[in-house]
């Protein structure tokens, strides 16, 4: 199996890498369109702000290339952000894979970032669903993905956002599956598992 | 819910993990690996390795280390000490630590938090403030190269206005060590944590007292920081990690349960 992390330029990628060969997975960090065709599994990591990675997607001409794949893709952080069709940070658009816009968290008077671990609900039952309701996954953001259709799981911190998204193909974890623990690892599994038939379910 | 964080702090010298008292007279612990992978299995929340050299030592300082921890932990962490460019933050950064901590660098720059934030986000730049209660004038006062004891001096900057100072310019967490409290294990500042959480607008982290369960529980429910760091109590086996975490569960802490493996 071929797995590769996008190279967004602005990303944490070692840490991503780390985490798929503690799977077991040796992952390929391209930004080359052909080597991400290719591959079995597709990751879309991100750090930063919104505006900074599509301007570096654009740059590397990877925004088309990403929108079309075929294969299973998963955008970690603020690469699920990206799968969004619009992000508040920045006010830019994103790639439009999964109808949903990113905004800033409603918090009050709590501390942002929201950094730290906080628990997973799951949405529905008929979807894949990597975790048992009330695992604890690491956030750090200050934007999320509000809930529609497409989430499959939640979480809660001032306001209830998505924290897993999906539809076909494209799934998103806005918390850092790479550093939340064994449950981190069971979900990035999970995601090495799929195949074709999960994503056309 | 979000979770109170348990961090155990290691502080690095010469890529081995050290341990002194009130921020004086280092011995040798052990090497860093088989603390860090013993302290994620034992359900730490997040890891700060603090290289305390580097700050008052101008020597280029092998960070290596920083890669294999990477490799090795499924947690995040968080590097310290030495940080004082962008180039350097980019190369620990690059190896893999999911924050750095900046404090004397940013004393002597404090634009330079504005270009790591600018550079490479705020939830990556975590600002560490020695902050020393004066109990001449009744003042919180901040100082810096508290790595070492000879350069160790006091700054112009009173710990409140420098707080404000430092997230006004982006700074994504504050870590404050109460100097005073620090190795002692009589607790946690509460009064000051207590002072300056609601003028802190990003996660707060206390450090500097732990030496009891109860303490860790006092500066959650009375200072409402975000984590807790502690280092001497975890080191010499006072506290064990599972069982704090379940000592503050019985006193309705929100805590991640200490979980063995889920696969």
């Amino acid at each position: 199996m071929t797995v590769v992390i996008i190279d967004t330029a602005c990303a944490n990628l070692n840490s991503v890498r780390f985490a798929l060969q503690r799977c077991g997975v040796d992952a390929l960090v391209s930004a080359d369109a052909e080597h991400i065709k290719a591959a079995d599994k597709v990751i879309l990591p991100g750090v930063g702000t919104a505006q900074a990675a599509m301007r570096n997607l654009h740059q590397l001409e990877l925004v088309e290339v990403i929108r079309t794949l075929q294969q299973p893709v998963l955008g970690i952080c603020l690469g699920m952000q990206l799968l969004t069709s619009w992000s508040a940070e920045g006010n830019v658009d994103c790639l439009n894979v999964i109808p949903a816009r990113t905004e800033r968290l409603q918090v009050n008077q709590l501390p942002l970032p929201h950094m730290g671990w906080n628990t997973l609900s799951a949405v529905g039952t008929d979807r894949w669903l990597p975790f048992n309701p009330g695992d604890y996954a690491y956030f750090v953001h200050s934007y999320a993905v509000a809930t529609n259709d497409y989430t499959i799981a939640t979480s809660h911190y001032g306001q209830t956002f998505a924290a897993m998204i999906q539809r076909g193909n494209f799934y998103g974890a806005q918390f850092h599956p790479e550093r939340s623990g064994a449950v981190g690892a069971k979900i990035l599994k999970s995601f090495l598992e799929l195949t074709d038939a999960d994503t056309r379910a | 819910m979000l979770a109170r964080r348990i961090i155990p702090c290691l502080d690095v010298r010469h890529g081995e993990v050290v341990k002194g008292v009130q921020f004086r007279n280092h011995q040798v612990i052990g090497a860093i690996e088989p603390l860090a992978a013993s302290y994620a299995a034992a359900g730490a929340d997040e890891l700060v390795f603090y290289d305390i050299t580097a700050s008052s030592d101008a020597r280029v300082v092998d960070k290596s280390w920083v890669e294999r921890i990477a490799r090795l932990i499924d947690i995040p962490f968080t590097v310290a000490g030495g940080i004082s460019s962008i180039a350097q933050a980019r190369e620990i950064l690059a190896m893999g630590a999911d924050k750095i901590s900046i404090n004397s660098p940013a004393l002597r720059d404090p634009e330079l938090i504005n270009r790591l934030v600018d550079e490479f986000g705020q939830q990556c730049i975590v600002i560490g403030i020695d902050s020393y209660f004066n109990a001449d004038n009744g003042h919180y006062e901040v100082f810096q190269f508290t790595g070492d004891e000879n350069r160790t001096q006091k700054t112009r900057w009173q710990t409140a206005d420098w707080l404000r100072e430092v997230v006004t310019r982006g700074a994504g967490e504050i870590v404050l060590n109460c100097m005073n409290q620090d190795g002692v294990r009589q607790g946690y500042d509460i009064e000051q944590l207590r002072q300056l959480r609601p003028i802190c607008p990003v996660p707060l982290i206390a450090s500097g007292g732990a030496g009891t369960m109860q303490h860790f529980a006092n500066v959650f429910t009375e200072a409402a920081v975000d984590g807790a760091l502690a280092a001497s109590v975890f080191h010499r086996g006072v506290i064990d990690i599972g069982e704090l975490k379940g000592y503050l569960a019985q006193q309705h802490i929100a805590i991640r349960p200490l979980t063995t493996k889920v696969l």
